[in-house]
């Protein structure tokens, strides 16, 4: 027996295309258009989960976003399995497997539910006032404990084997929802000529339209009126229309996230299709038209399955054919759940009673009668019984004093409830937008705006369908104008057959039970009920954020949407103050769960981040070389050869490069031409070094400050000609140190015409540094003399090296003889196949940058952002030669003579040597004058590089210390973990002193 | 000892980006490019003799002769041409150009591709968050801009055809992004 609750006809599922799915391992079937909700009420089953704290059980509430208890997860396999989707939003497809979550073993039978046999002690704030002592427990065991029990649905562990996209799109009107008001204000903006995006959280737009079969518009039936409207809009090249589209988060400027699901409802969908679209829209104008959600009543025992909204109870009759039960009761504060009574009763289903809170009654009590339904006015459900299923409804008359009298107790199978309807304000308060109460209605509504955009409909408290349609029209019309598009004006739909739906109760509902023993629940997800509430404010809560918090009501994945208002009512009584004085809590994006997929989107593996090769890696590669990232970039990191370990290829390559020659790639070093008449005078103000008479083809090692007097970045620039300069930078700063240079140009010297063009990429460098460098290259170079005389240390030449053109660059970062090959990139591989070919000939071998490391420091040559690190002067890191004292004025010159930078006891660079020459020191190990220095000794600096030297064998290391250069001969301690390591402070230049090997 | 000395663009060696009939990528081959800076009075010198012009436009390409210029800033243009015209429209602009400027040869940093197809602008706003209706963004239209997380230059140059130039380095994450962002246009 199947789908005994579906009715013979009726409801917009496809009852040609069967879907069969499962359940907790049951076997069902439902219809294509059926949502697993719908699906499930069809088969008879409204149990579907387990409550979070009690581990009630609980069935489906509602028929959209808003479902705070049908939360399942969806398995294609063990990696795509989502947690936590409410089935009433989730599309049934044929083979779908769907768990319900917080249960064991079983939904009906879950040992956790002994939870509500204790719930007396599980009040607000139990687990701040019962798991304090001893304070690390918390971590330990309380909160693992209580994660445990208390947890949702389970995050599968494999990583997410789906693919998710992004799209940037703008737009004149952007349409958030595709109901009524929706679609009117999207058919304004159309025909205004506006580009227009419509999105609709559903999979079919026409929002309440869909399951109201009773109203006509413009002569047509309510459905087919938005069919139409749904197919012009489609056919217009100016509109985007998204379904499975939920707009989640509203940002500054009017830019709106999207999360568009494109194949969660698929069978099987195509591998070549994303997941889901993240839409980013920058829209001028915004037209939020997110509807109303109806709210629950607050009695006892309200939580049991088969008790449901009635505006949801109607949807799954009208749009899914679906009855919720045999045999309904109604309780209500609202007109619409008559509509819901009504359309169950021509149905065919059983309604003993409905029960109308409003001693009145209201507009359609007459008719409900007429149709031969039991209205009671002035009546309240005082319980319900059943254990998973409601079985009868207790419901009694509220008396002239406030009290209830018990009248009957009712048979059923369902309860419908209605409390009214609360506007969907998250969007319009995620803009910033301030909320207004109208007194007379108890409701929020949108008041003042705070970006370019206006709700109509429902959201904005416009409940009759005509208004709705006008509103929504007017809103799209005035959406294009304020857009700057011509419109054709306002327009007036005629509707009929539409019922408004009035009347509505905030807060918990009287009875006649012991109010200190029932459960009233108000945040059904997070299991808050009336009685926390009214505790929370006896213990002296008085914010409604504080009441947040302490009960959790509204914290849950639905984020209070069916229980803010209640809870505020109750908290507004128990502290005896009008609700607009207690306030309301924030809506917080995102509107629904947002899969983080969608956020990741393709920033993952290879496109996590541009990784930047240079134009010898895939010859390095092969050469077997490991590589290291600096920045984005791979750099060659060692060359090993078969069975060499990292330390071995070090020595190696460096030994190699002290004792014949070494070739290094370069290439990622930021070069910048520096062009124009002024060219020379903006390098002498920018750079603390004097460059006015550095002559053409000579080179200078630069440093750069900051205008507060920290070294910035450094690097050798050569004079290409009068008015041009061939800047280089360190790897890491070639981004910063352009537009630091260029944003000076532009503020400060506006007077000076030159020019920055940033060249990193045009070049490929190639570096060959050692006693036989000249000779590695001479053989390939024409038109330069190479020559000690015509070429000295520090100078640069254009020539040509196997016919390619190229800078050549006589330097070196290794204190060798050493040149570096500048030629355009495309070239870079083949000349560095035929330098390294000469450079093997000659004994030599390529190095990486571990061994370019170890060769400066033998040197006491600096890394900018190793050994300095932004707090470090020219003179403190040891280059103070470089500054022009008697240049009148330069970027950091004011900087460097501040009282501070001036005062005895800074920090400076030096070079250590370990009393036991095998142990390498820690890069970043505090240094102490004492061996065992107390607690909190200040320590009088740190270690900035350390390596093992082959050519020296021994360690070396460069350290920051305070009045380091007065200590030469110090022994100072590097405490560590193993205990002190004792050091001698030296000259931060361990190798060739006299530097004879640069120019030999 | 002269070996082949071969050029290897930047694309080379990449995997080819996966052309439908609704969306394709082409790397450009190698071109002349030349990054000029300068005054409007600069510029106006080097369009006599460039070929193109140098628009004093915003975010506008000129085109002619196989040459194009792209205004980047308003004193920014990059000059494109055919493979080999490099150094000869250098030496056009040292001799035509009396006012102060720079002209600086960057035809080994940029690398391009051309993206085009029905699904083009819809490829990339995978990535790129302007907005390229052709009302916004019409024939002609040049910026520098970003790609995912890469720096480019944006040339359309017909109504489902554009110029894209990166620095090379980025060339394997511009066709790699390019080509994720088609994959469902396949």
């Amino acid at each position: 027996m199947s789908q005994t609750f579906r009715r013979p006809e009726g409801g917009r599922i496809k009852r040609n295309k069967p879907v069969a799915f499962r359940f907790d391992g049951r076997a069902l079937t439902g219809y294509e258009g059926d949502t697993l909700a719908s699906a499930l009420l069809a088969n008879g089953v409204h149990l579907v989960g387990r409550s979070f704290k009690y581990h009630r059980p609980r069935g489906i509430l509602t028929a959209g976003a808003e479902e705070p208890n049908a939360l399942v997860t969806v398995s294609r396999d063990a990696a795509r399995s989502t947690p936590n989707l409410r089935a009433t939003q989730v599309e049934i497809y044929e083979g779908m497997t769907a768990e319900s979550q917080n249960r064991w073993p079983s939904l009906a039978f879950d040992a956790s539910a002994v939870n509500d046999l204790l719930s007396p002690i599980f009040v607000s704030g139990f687990y701040y006032k019962t798991f304090m002592w001893p304070a690390k427990f918390w971590t330990s065991v309380y909160e693992p404990r209580i994660r445990a029990a208390a947890g949702l649905g389970k995050a599968p562990e494999l990583p997410d084997p789906d693919r998710y996209q992004s799209r940037f799109a703008h737009c004149d009107v952007l349409v958030i929802g595709a109901g009524p008001a929706g679609l009117a204000a999207a058919l304004a903006a159309m025909e205004s000529g506006a580009r227009v995006i419509l999105c609709d959280e559903q999979a079919e737009m026409g929002g309440s339209l869909l399951s109201d079969p009773d109203v006509t518009i413009e002569g047509q039936s309510g459905r087919q009126w938005s069919t139409d409207v749904i197919m012009a809009l489609a056919l217009s090249d100016r509109v985007t229309c998204l379904t499975r589209t939920t707009a989640f988060g509203y940002f500054a400027d009017n830019f709106v996230a999207l999360a568009e699901r494109i194949t969660d409802h698929m069978a099987t969908p195509p591998a070549s299709s994303p997941r889901e679209r993240l839409w980013q829209v920058r829209a001028k104008q915004v037209v939020i038209a997110t509807g109303a959600l109806e709210r629950p009543l607050v009695f006892p025992e309200n939580d049991r399955p088969g008790i449901l909204f009635a505006d949801a109870a109607r949807t799954y009759l009208n749009r899914y054919g679906v009855m919720a039960g045999r045999k309904t009761v109604v309780a209500t504060a609202c007109d619409s759940a008559y509509l819901a009574a009504l359309d169950l009763h021509r149905a065919g289903v059983e309604v003993p009673a409905i029960l109308d809170i409003r001693r009145e009654g209201g507009a359609l009590t007459a008719a409900a009668r007429a149709a031969g339904i039991r209205v009671e006015t002035g009546a309240t459900v005082t319980g319900t019984r059943g254990r998973l299923r409601v079985a009868s409804v207790e419901f009694g008359h509220v008396q002239a004093d406030g009290s209830v009298r018990h009248d009957a107790v009712l048979p059923c199978d369902s309860l419908l409830m209605s409390g009214g309807w609360t506007p969907t304000l998250h969007m319009f308060s995620q803009s910033r937008g301030k909320l207004r109460y109208e007194e007379v209605t108890g409701r929020y509504l949108p008041g003042r705006s705070a970006e370019h955009e206006r709700s109509a409909g429902a959201c904005n408290g416009t409940m009759a369908l005509g208004a709705v349609l006008d509103e929504g029209y007017a809103a799209g019309e005035n959406a294009a104008r304020a857009a700057g598009l011509a419109t054709r004006g306002t327009k007036t739909f005629a509707v009929a057959g539409a019922t408004t739906p009035d009347g509505q109760v905030l807060g918990a509902l009287p009875h006649d039970r012991n109010p200190g023993r029932v459960k009233a629940f108000v945040d059904f997800q997070h299991d808050v009920t009336a009685k926390d509430i009214k505790l929370a404010v006896r213990e002296g809560f008085r914010s409604i954020e504080h009441v947040k918090r302490y009960t959790t009501t509204g914290m849950a994945t639905d984020q209070g949407k069916t229980s803010n208002m209640n809870a505020l009512a109750i908290a507004a009584g128990a502290l005896d103050k009008p609700i607009p004085a207690v306030g309301l809590t924030t809506f917080r994006m995102p509107y629904t769960p947002t899969t983080f997929g969608i956020f990741a989107n393709t920033s993952r593996g290879d496109l996590f981040d541009p990784v930047r090769r240079t134009s010898t890696h895939d010859w390095a590669a092969a050469a077997g070389a490991e590589f290291e990232n600096v920045g984005m970039w791979k750099r060659a990191w060692y060359f090993p050869r078969q069975g060499e370990s990292m330390h071995a290829a070090v020595d190696r390559e460096c030994r190699t490069v002290r004792a014949a020659v070494g070739i290094f790639d370069a290439s990622t070093l930021g070069k910048i031409e520096v062009v124009g008449p002024d060219a020379a005078e903006f390098m002498h103000r920018i750079y603390v070094n004097p460059f006015l008479k550095l002559e053409v083809g000579r080179c200078r090692y630069g440093i750069m400050c900051r205008d507060d007097g920290f070294v910035y970045d450094d690097g050798v620039v050569g004079r290409i000609a009068a008015d041009r300069f061939h800047v280089t930078t360190t790897t890491g700063g070639a981004p910063r140190v352009l537009s630091h240079m260029e944003d000076y140009l532009q503020t400060e010297w506006t007077d000076l015409k030159v020019w920055l063009t940033s060249t990193t990429e045009q070049w490929a460098v190639i570096a060959v540094q050692g006693p036989k460098a000249r000779e590695a290259i001479a053989p390939l170079i024409e038109g330069i003399d190479l020559s000690k005389a015509a070429m000295p240390h520090m100078s640069v030449r254009m020539g040509t090296i196997l016919g390619v053109p190229c800078r050549l660059f006589r330097m070196s970062f290794t204190g060798e003889l050493g040149f570096e090959i500048n030629v355009p990139a495309a070239y870079g591989k083949a000349i560095w196949e035929a330098v390294h070919a000469r450079v093997v000939a000659l004994g030599g071998c390529p190095y990486g940058t571990e061994a370019m490391h170890v060769l400066r420091a033998e040197k006491g040559y600096i890394i900018v952002g190793q050994d300095t690190d932004g707090t470090v002067t020219p003179d403190e890191a040891g280059v103070g030669w470089a500054v022009g004292k008697s240049k009148p004025d330069f970027v950091g010159k004011r900087g460097l003579a501040r009282a501070d930078l001036l005062k005895p006891g800074r920090t400076q660079l030096v070079g250590l040597a370990t009393v036991d020459p095998k142990v390498v020191l820690e890069e970043g190990a505090q240094i102490t004058p004492d061996a065992d220095p107390a607690p909190r000794t200040h320590a009088i600096g740190h270690v900035t590089s350390a390596y093992h030297s082959a050519v020296l064998g021994r360690s070396i290391a460069l350290a920051m210390v305070e009045r380091g250069r007065s200590r030469l001969g110090e022994t100072l301690h590097v405490p560590m973990p193993g205990g002190a390591i004792a050091v001698t402070v030296v000259d931060p230049v361990f190798y060739d002193k006299e530097g004879g090997r640069l120019d030999p | 000892m002269t070996p082949e000395i071969k050029r290897v663009g930047a694309f080379e060696g990449l995997p080819a980006f996966p052309a439908t009939s609704r969306v394709k990528a082409v790397p450009t081959g190698p071109l002349a490019r030349i990054l000029f800076r300068g005054s409007p009075a600069a510029a106006a010198s080097v369009s006599a003799v460039f070929g193109a012009p140098l628009s004093t436009v915003p975010m506008r390409a000129g085109e002619a002769g196989g040459r194009a210029a792209l205004w980047l800033g308003p004193d920014e243009w990059l000059l494109i041409g055919r493979d080999g015209e490099g150094e000869a429209i250098l030496a056009a602009i040292a001799g035509a150009v009396a006012e102060p400027h720079s002209a600086v040869d960057v035809g080994h940093r940029n690398t391009g591709l051309v993206l085009s197809g029905a699904r083009a602008v819809d490829v990339l706003n995978a990535g790129c968050p302007l907005d390229l209706h052709p009302s916004a963004f019409p024939i002609g239209m040049c910026t520098r801009t970003l790609l995912g997380k890469a720096e480019i230059v944006l040339w359309r140059q017909a109504a489902d055809r554009f110029h894209i130039e990166g620095w090379r380095s980025f060339a394997p994450y511009l066709l790699g992004f390019l080509a994720e962002a088609a994959r469902e246009y396949a």
